[in-house]
C-alpha cells in the first residue's frame, strides 16, 4: 500500500512540475516542424538551372539578404536556415523538391518559389499539407485566392493589376482615344487583357481592336501594321521583351505614333529600349513599383543606401542594374517581416495570419509611397504602381502612385 | 549501288546485344523484385514518391529501349509520348472523370497510334536523321499543348491538376505508397512483357533490323512494318509511363514536357545500358538522383557538375550498368571457382 500510494504522490508530483515547466512556455512559444528556438527553416524553389535561370539570381539576392539577417542577430534570436534547391524550371522536378522541403527537411514555409506552371504544380500539395506557399514570384493573378488556396500567396503586382492602372490613367488622361492592344497569346497576355478590360469597366468600347500573336511567329509586323489601319491611337504592347522591340520599331517604321504602352516585364532600357533604337523610343509608358539600380536619382534615398550597403557587404558579385536584385531584396525583406511580426508563435497557422495581416509595410527598395498591405480577403501584397515616361536615356516616373482597386 | 554500299558498310549504330544478354537471371530478378516490394514499408512518403517517379522514368527509358536497342532506331521525341500519354490520363481523370487505373490502357492505346503514325514517315530515315526528325516532334509538342482550340481540354499554359487517387478497398495506405505499388505492379507487367516480346518472333525481327537492315529484309522480314512496330509498341509503353507521371506529379503542364525531358530519357538509356532492359532502372535513378549530388556539391553550377559525372561514366564504363553488371557477374564466378 506504502508503495503504491508513493507511486501516486510521485507520479503526481512529477505532472505538477511538467505543467510547471511547460505552461509559460506553452503560453509563450508554439512551434510547427522548421521553426525551434534557434531557428527558423525556409524553403525556397528556383530554376537555377534550364531556360529560366536568368531569374536565379532572385534566389541568390534572397540567400545574401537572410545571411546578413542572421549576422545581424537573427529574427527574435532565431536564424534563419534558407535551404534553396534548384528545379530548373520543371513542374514535375518542382514537385519533387517541394515535397523534399516539407517531408524531408521539415520547413516551416516555402518561400518566393519562381514560375507559373511550377507553382500552379505544388500549390495543390502546399494547400493540402496546410504549409505556407508564401510570396509566389510570379505574377499570375491565380495567387490571390484565399478562398479555395488559404496557403498560397502572391507577392509582386500581377499583370491584371498594372493593366488595370493603364486603364485608370487612359480614362483620366486620353478618355476619348481608341485602344490598340497586341499581346501575347499566353497566361501572361489573357491574364493581362482581362485585367484592362476589368478596369475600364463601362468604357470597355474604348478598346477598337485586340490582337493576339504567338510566341514561336517570327516577327509581329504585320500585327502592328493591322493596329493602325484599326485607326487606334493608343497602342498597348503587352508582349515579352523580343516583341515589345519589334513593335516599337515597326510602328516607328510605318509612321505611326500613338500613345504607347508597353508593360513592365518589357520595360528593360537595355534589354528593349536600346536594341529598338533610343530616339524612337522617346515618350514611350510604362509602370514601375521598384527603384531602378542604376538610377542616380536615388543615391541619395535612405532605402537605396541600405540597399547599396547591402550589395557591398553580402552579395559583392551581384549586378545592381538587374532587376532580379532589387526584387529578391524587397521580397525577402517581406519575408522577413512577416517572421517578425509572428513573435514566438511560429506555427504555420500563424505565419499566414500574420501574412494577411501586413499593414503600409515598405520594403527598401519600392518606389516611395508603394506599401504592401493584406488581409484575410486580399491575397495581393502589392498593389500599388507609379507611371513612367521613357525621356533621353532612362525613365522618369510622372504623377502618384496608382493603386489597382477598381474603386478609386 | 553507292547507296547500298555505303550502307552495308556503315558501322552498326546500335552494338548487337544477344537477346539472353538482355536480361537479369530469375534469382537477381526475384532479388531486386523482394526489395522494391519491401522497401517501401521503411521509408517516408517524399522517399516513396521518388521511388515511384524512379519506376516511371525506368519505364519510359525501357520503352526507348525497346526501340533504340531493341530495332536500332534511335528517338529524341519520347518525352511527345510521354505528354500525350499524360495528357490523355489527366484530360479524361479530370474532364470524364474516368477512373485512373482505366486511362492507362487508353493513353497506352492512343500512343500506340500516334507513335505508329509518326513511324510511317520516319520509316524514311535512318540513324541521325531519325534522331532528328523525333527531336522535331519533341520541341513542337509543348507549344501544341499551348494551342487555342485544346486550350478547354489542356488549360493552356496553366496547365491541368490531376487528383491523385486514394487506396481501395478501404485499405489502411497513404496514398504515396499505393501509387508506389500501383505502378510497380504496372511496371513489372510491363517489363514482362517486354522481355516476352524481344524473346519472341517479332523481337527477333527488330533485333534482325538492327543487326543488319539489308540481311533481315532478305530473310523475309517485313522490315517497314517491324519498325514502325517498334515505334507504336514504344510510344504506347511511354505514354504509359506519362499516364503514372500525370497522376504522381498531380499536375501537367506543357512545361514539363519540353526537350530537356527526352533528352533526359535518352541518357538514361546509355548510362542504364544500351539494349539491357533492367538497366532501364540504373539509368532513370541515375537522371533523378544525380542532378540533386549535383546540386548539393555546387547550387550556380550544378549543371557543369552533372556534366562532370556524366562523363566520368561515359569514360569509365562505356557500356553503363550493363558493364558493372558483366563486371560483377564475372567476379562472383572468379570467388565460385575458388
Amino acid at each position: 500500500m506504502i508503495a503504491v500510494r508513493f507511486q501516486v504522490v510521485a507520479f503526481s508530483a512529477a505532472f505538477a512540475l511538467c505543467i510547471a515547466v511547460a505552461g509559460p512556455a506553452l503560453a509563450q512559444k508554439k512551434y510547427d516542424s522548421g521553426a525551434s528556438d534557434t531557428e527558423v527553416r525556409i524553403g525556397n524553389i528556383m530554376p537555377y538551372s534550364g531556360p529560366a535561370s536568368a531569374y536565379a539570381v532572385i534566389g541568390k539576392t534572397e540567400e545574401a539578404y537572410f545571411n546578413k539577417v542572421n549576422a545581424e542577430g537573427g529574427i527574435n534570436g532565431r536564424k534563419v536556415n534558407f535551404i534553396s534547391y534548384d528545379d530548373g524550371y520543371s513542374p514535375p522536378k518542382t514537385v519533387e523538391q517541394a515535397r523534399k522541403l516539407v517531408e524531408s527537411d521539415n520547413v516551416l514555409l516555402i518561400f518566393g518559389s519562381l514560375g507559373t506552371s511550377t507553382n500552379g504544380a505544388i500549390r495543390k500539395y502546399m494547400n493540402e499539407k496546410k504549409v505556407p506557399q508564401l510570396f509566389v514570384a510570379s505574377g499570375a493573378s491565380k495567387w490571390n485566392d484565399p478562398k479555395q488556396y488559404p496557403w498560397t500567396m502572391g507577392w509582386q503586382p500581377s499583370y491584371a493589376s498594372e493593366a488595370r492602372i493603364y486603364a485608370k490613367y487612359l480614362m483620366k488622361e486620353k478618355p476619348d482615344g481608341k485602344i490598340g492592344v497586341l499581346y501575347q497569346n499566353d497566361d501572361f497576355g489573357k491574364d493581362y487583357l482581362k485585367g484592362l478590360k476589368d478596369g475600364l469597366g463601362a468604357k470597355a468600347s474604348m478598346i477598337v481592336m485586340e490582337d493576339g500573336y504567338d510566341t514561336w511567329e517570327p516577327a509581329i509586323d504585320e500585327h502592328v501594321v493591322k493596329l493602325k489601319a484599326s485607326g487606334a491611337d493608343i497602342f498597348i504592347s503587352i508582349t515579352t521583351p523580343k516583341f515589345a522591340a519589334q513593335a516599337i520599331k515597326k510602328a516607328a517604321e510605318i509612321n505611326w505614333h500613338p500613345v504607347h504602352i508597353i508593360s513592365n516585364v518589357s520595360a528593360s532600357v537595355g534589354g528593349v529600349l536600346e536594341p529598338a533604337g533610343l530616339e524612337i523610343s522617346q515618350g514611350i509608358l510604362s509602370a514601375s513599383y521598384t527603384k531602378d539600380g542604376s538610377d542616380p536619382q536615388w543615391n541619395a534615398d535612405d532605402g537605396m543606401k541600405k540597399f547599396y550597403n547591402f550589395l557591398a557587404q553580402y552579395a559583392p558579385k551581384a549586378n545592381k542594374l538587374d532587376a532580379g536584385v532589387v526584387f529578391g531584396y524587397a521580397a525577402a525583406q517581406t519575408m522577413v517581416k512577416v517572421l517578425q511580426m509572428c513573435g514566438d508563435d511560429l506555427t504555420r497557422d500563424n505565419v499566414m495570419k500574420q501574412a494577411a495581416s501586413l499593414k503600409d509595410f515598405e520594403p527598401d527598395t519600392l518606389l516611395p509611397g508603394i506599401k504592401i498591405n493584406t488581409a484575410a480577403d486580399n491575397f495581393a501584397p502589392i498593389e500599388q504602381l507609379q507611371m513612367m515616361r521613357f525621356k533621353g536615356k532612362k525613365w522618369e516616373l510622372f504623377g502618384d502612385i496608382i493603386s489597382s482597386d477598381l474603386g478609386h | 549501288m553507292s547507296a547500298v554500299e555505303e550502307v552495308v558498310t556503315e558501322a552498326p549504330a546500335v552494338e548487337a546485344v544477344p537477346k539472353r544478354a538482355m536480361t537479369l537471371g530469375t534469382g537477381t530478378s526475384l532479388l531486386v523484385l523482394a526489395a522494391l516490394i519491401i522497401m517501401p514499408i521503411f521509408v517516408k512518403n517524399f522517399i516513396i514518391f521518388q521511388m515511384t517517379m524512379l519506376l516511371i522514368y525506368g519505364l519510359a527509358v525501357l520503352a526507348l529501349n525497346i526501340l533504340t536497342g531493341g530495332s536500332g532506331q534511335f528517338s529524341l521525341g519520347q518525352s511527345a509520348f510521354y505528354a500525350v500519354g499524360a495528357y490523355t490520363t489527366a484530360v479524361l481523370m479530370e474532364h470524364f472523370e474516368v477512373n485512373y487505373a482505366l486511362t492507362l490502357p487508353i493513353a497506352g492505346i492512343v500512343c500506340f497510334g500516334f507513335g505508329f503514325l509518326f513511324g510511317q514517315p520516319a520509316l524514311r530515315l535512318s540513324g541521325v536523321y531519325l534522331a532528328l526528325a523525333t527531336f522535331a516532334l519533341a520541341t513542337a509538342m509543348p507549344q501544341l499543348l499551348k494551342l487555342n482550340f485544346l486550350e478547354h481540354w489542356t488549360g493552356g499554359v496553366q496547365g491541368l491538376v490531376v487528383t491523385k487517387p486514394d487506396a481501395p478497398f478501404g485499405l489502411k495506405m497513404s496514398q504515396d505508397m499505393w501509387l508506389y505499388y500501383f505502378s510497380l505492379v504496372v511496371v513489372i507487367g510491363i517489363y514482362l512483357l517486354a522481355v516476352n516480346l524481344l524473346r519472341s518472333r517479332s523481337g527477333r525481327a527488330f533485333m534482325a533490323i538492327r543487326d543488319n537492315e539489308i540481311a533481315a529484309s532478305a530473310m523475309g522480314v517485313d522490315v517497314a512494318l517491324y519498325k514502325t512496330l517498334a515505334f507504336g509498341v514504344s510510344a504506347a509503353i511511354t505514354g504509359i509511363a506519362g499516364s503514372l507521371g500525370a497522376i504522381a506529379v498531380q499536375f501537367v503542364a506543357p512545361d514539363s514536357y519540353t526537350i530537356t525531358l527526352a533528352v533526359s530519357l535518352f541518357l538514361g538509356m546509355v548510362v542504364g545500358g544500351v539494349g539491357w532492359l533492367p538497366g532501364s532502372i540504373v539509368g532513370a535513378a541515375f537522371i533523378i538522383f544525380v542532378p540533386n549530388i549535383a546540386e548539393g556539391i555546387s547550387k550556380g553550377l550544378s549543371g557543369a557538375v552533372f556534366g562532370v559525372l556524366l562523363f566520368l561514366v561515359i569514360y569509365l564504363v562505356p557500356h553503363g550498368a550493363r558493364q558493372v553488371a558483366i563486371l560483377g557477374q564475372q567476379l562472383a564466378g572468379k570467388l565460385r571457382k575458388n
